[in-house]
């Protein structure tokens, strides 16, 4: 039995579907984003979890009973707020001893359970200010102290680091995963941002117009999208139309306009329609000046496509090219920079082949 | 600095003006009243002694300087009407403020949780009476409140009294009339704070184990305390210093302060004491404004 199970939820806002029929079991313990582009229904999930919204269809249990008619103040469930939702006119400590208070925990144990969050989320000393004589990455970890204060069985995190800026937002990733670890308890965490989701959560549910359309582990959901749509919005990834000439033990040619004909490893379960996208994840398109041999001892077949570099941009950890092709289309192509000094980049204008593998193509019904 | 300097910084004068405005019209006429209230009464044009004479050379002016005193003020300590007047008008300011704010609050309340469409509409039904002179609500109130006017109509028509009952010239028919006047200065502040109060506060104290009525008490009121104090004394300071309301509306056995000025400078002819009486207000209403000041300073800077 999973510890929150969500059955067939729905929830209109007049017109508009914002959850459809959504079904989804959270173990206890695990650390569990829900990531999709904005409007796609994942905050009113979230909501709905918290009590702060009801589902006009469908049931939500949590250890095996259903919570619909539970009130928010009355679910062992709390929500870290994206804007944070601090008491302005309360210190630091008043603050994360609120829910305590509420609970009704004798005034002893507030004060060592508040000290162990000050302790916890590192405020020592901060205890007295009041919000606004904090800066933004104290407030978030008031907002988090606050909202683990009470032990709640599901901790609801809404793009918690959405305000703090690039640094702190990856060493707060760091610590959430560290205090969920600790603490064994069960984070669902609502993003935009799929590197966000992908560093911190054990599985990934995306959301898209109401609607699960894949829950996967980060690694699975980037190498084996269920469909264009999440291979699109997961990652960089070139695709190319066509439809499929040949399939013999595994392997698929696709005959594409723009690339001629690919070969392509087919994945399970194997696509059912003709007309597919051949999808390849930049990182997985190399570059060379001659065009690399077919390794028949490891069955591996390339696929060669050649083209001028049109673009070149240095990212530092990576250099991005974009190949244009002789049929106008452009390959993408991402390749690591190991090593400082490059006398053999490519440059603008120099004729390459871009090349890549059957097994790293994806293979995606359009 | 010289004035062309100023005027020629339009920002500057802009910073200078509201101080000019209080000099001009507060101070200056504040002057005129703190001399009166150190003169004599006189059975003369203008009717107090001494009169300030600056043609008449240095000597003269500071013979006059001289006749100055504090008698009017010891008079305001001696005769107990004084004190009577002005205890009456703090008991009726404290009492209306405080169903002013009994009042006020559910009705901002309400606005502020009203959807957004229907707030502008409930913010023009709070400021529409406005339209109408103020003395002619006033009227209508009294004819409304007279011995065969609507109230009195009706209570006896549904058979819930068998006589008219008075309603005139009695310290309700005036607490109603304050209370009716003043509504809209304590229902504005108390709507311009509630309405931008944070929605998410409410959740949280709701997600952290709060009940309705607990995160009310816990985070909207306190919150709403700027609009508390903005309101009261919106209501509370003009309050003290009314005139109109009682005079129409309540009895004549015992009088608001201002009630008592206006007999001592129309009736009695005695501007001196009038304007002793007025400085005296005017000084028993600084420490509410110091100790208002005070509290918004400490919120503002204690955490917003």
């Amino acid at each position: 039995m999973p510890l929150l199970r969500i059955e067939g939820v729905a929830k209109s806002f007049g017109n508009f579907r914002a959850v459809d029929q959504l079904s989804l079991d959270i173990r206890a313990g695990e650390f569990f984003a829900l990531l999709g582009p904005s409007g796609c229904g994942k905050t009113t999930l979230l909501r709905m979890l918290a009590g702060f919204e009801t589902a006009d269809e469908g049931r939500i249990l949590l250890g095996g009973s259903d919570i619909a008619q539970v009130l928010p103040h009355e679910r062992p469930v709390n929500m870290m707020f994206q804007n944070y939702a601090l008491f302005p006119h309360l210190s630091v400590r008043d603050n994360i001893a609120f829910g305590l208070r509420r609970a009704g925990m004798a005034r002893r144990d507030i004060a060592t359970r508040v000290a162990e969050m000050v302790a916890l989320v590192k405020l020592e000393g901060l205890e007295k200010r009041k919000p606004d004589q904090l800066s933004g990455g104290q407030r978030q970890r008031v907002a988090l102290a606050r909202s683990l204060a009470r032990r709640p069985q599901v901790l609801l995190l809404d793009e918690p680091l959405a305000a703090l800026d690039k640094k702190l937002r990856e060493s707060t990733q760091g610590e959430l995963m560290e205090l969920q670890r600790r603490l064994g308890m069960t984070f669902i965490i609502v993003t935009h941002d799929q590197e966000e989701a992908m560093t911190m959560a054990g599985r990934i549910g995306v959301m898209d117009a109401g609607r699960l359309v894949q829950v996967a582990t980060p690694r699975n959901l980037y190498e084996a999208p269920a469909s264009r749509w999440i291979a699109e919005f997961v990652g960089d990834i070139n695709l190319f139309n066509g439809q499929i000439a040949a399939r013999e033990n595994g392997r698929l040619t696709v005959s594409t306009a723009e690339a001629g004909a690919l070969a392509v490893s087919e994945l399970w379960p194997p696509v059912t329609k003709e007309m597919v996208s051949v999808g390849i994840r930049p990182e997985k398109v190399k570059l060379s000046r001659r065009a690399p041999a077919s390794d028949a001892g490891a069955s591996q077949t390339i696929n060669r496509l050649e083209g001028v570099v049109t673009d070149v941009n240095y990212l530092g950890g990576v250099t991005s090219y974009r190949v244009k092709l002789e049929t106008g289309a452009v390959v993408r192509s991402s390749m690591a920079n190991t090593a400082r000094l490059d006398v053999d980049a490519y440059l603008a204008g120099q004729r390459v082949v871009a090349w890549f593998t059957a097994d790293d193509c994806l293979v995606l019904e359009q | 600095m010289s004035a062309r300097r100023i005027f020629a910084r339009p920002a500057r004068f802009a910073a200078i003006a509201p101080y000019l405005w209080m000099v001009l019209f507060f101070l200056v006429p504040f002057g005129f009243v703190l001399k009166i209230s150190l003169s004599q009464t006189a059975i003369a044009q203008p009717p107090y002694t001494p009169v300030f004479d600056f043609t008449e050379g240095r000597a003269a002016l500071a013979a006059a300087f001289a006749q100055l005193s504090f008698d009017n003020f010891r008079l305001l300590l001696q005769d107990n009407l004084y004190i009577l007047s002005y205890l009456r008008s703090l008991v009726v300011a404290v009492t209306s403020t405080v169903v002013l704010l009994l009042i006020g609050y559910p009705i901002a309340y309400g606005m502020a949780r009203l959807p957004q469409r229907w707030q502008g509409v409930a913010m023009m039904l709070v400021i529409v009476p406005f339209w109408t002179s103020f003395l002619i609500r006033i009227y209508a109130w009294i004819n409304i409140l007279q011995h065969d006017g609507l109230l009195n109509q009706i209570l006896l028509a549904l058979h819930i009294v068998s006589a008219p009952v008075v309603w005139l010239s009695t310290d309700s028919a005036m607490y109603l009339g304050i209370v009716y006047s003043y509504l809209p200065f304590m229902i504005l502040p108390l709507y311009a704070t509630l309405s931008k109060m944070d929605a998410s506060l409410l959740e949280a104290a709701g997600d952290l184990g709060a009940s309705p009525l607990q995160a009310f008490w816990l985070v909207t009121f306190p919150l709403s305390l700027p609009g508390v104090g903005a309101g009261a004394l919106l209501c509370f300071i003009p309050i003290v210093g009314e005139f109109v309301i009682p005079d129409l509306l309540a009895g004549s056995n015992s009088l608001m302060i201002g009630q008592t000025l206006w007999l001592e400078f129309f009736t009695n002819k005695d501007w001196p004491v009038a304007s002793a009486a007025a400085v005296a207000l005017l000084l028993l209403l600084v420490p509410p404004l110091v100790l208002y000041d005070r509290l918004q300073r400490r919120q503002l800077a204690g955490g917003r």
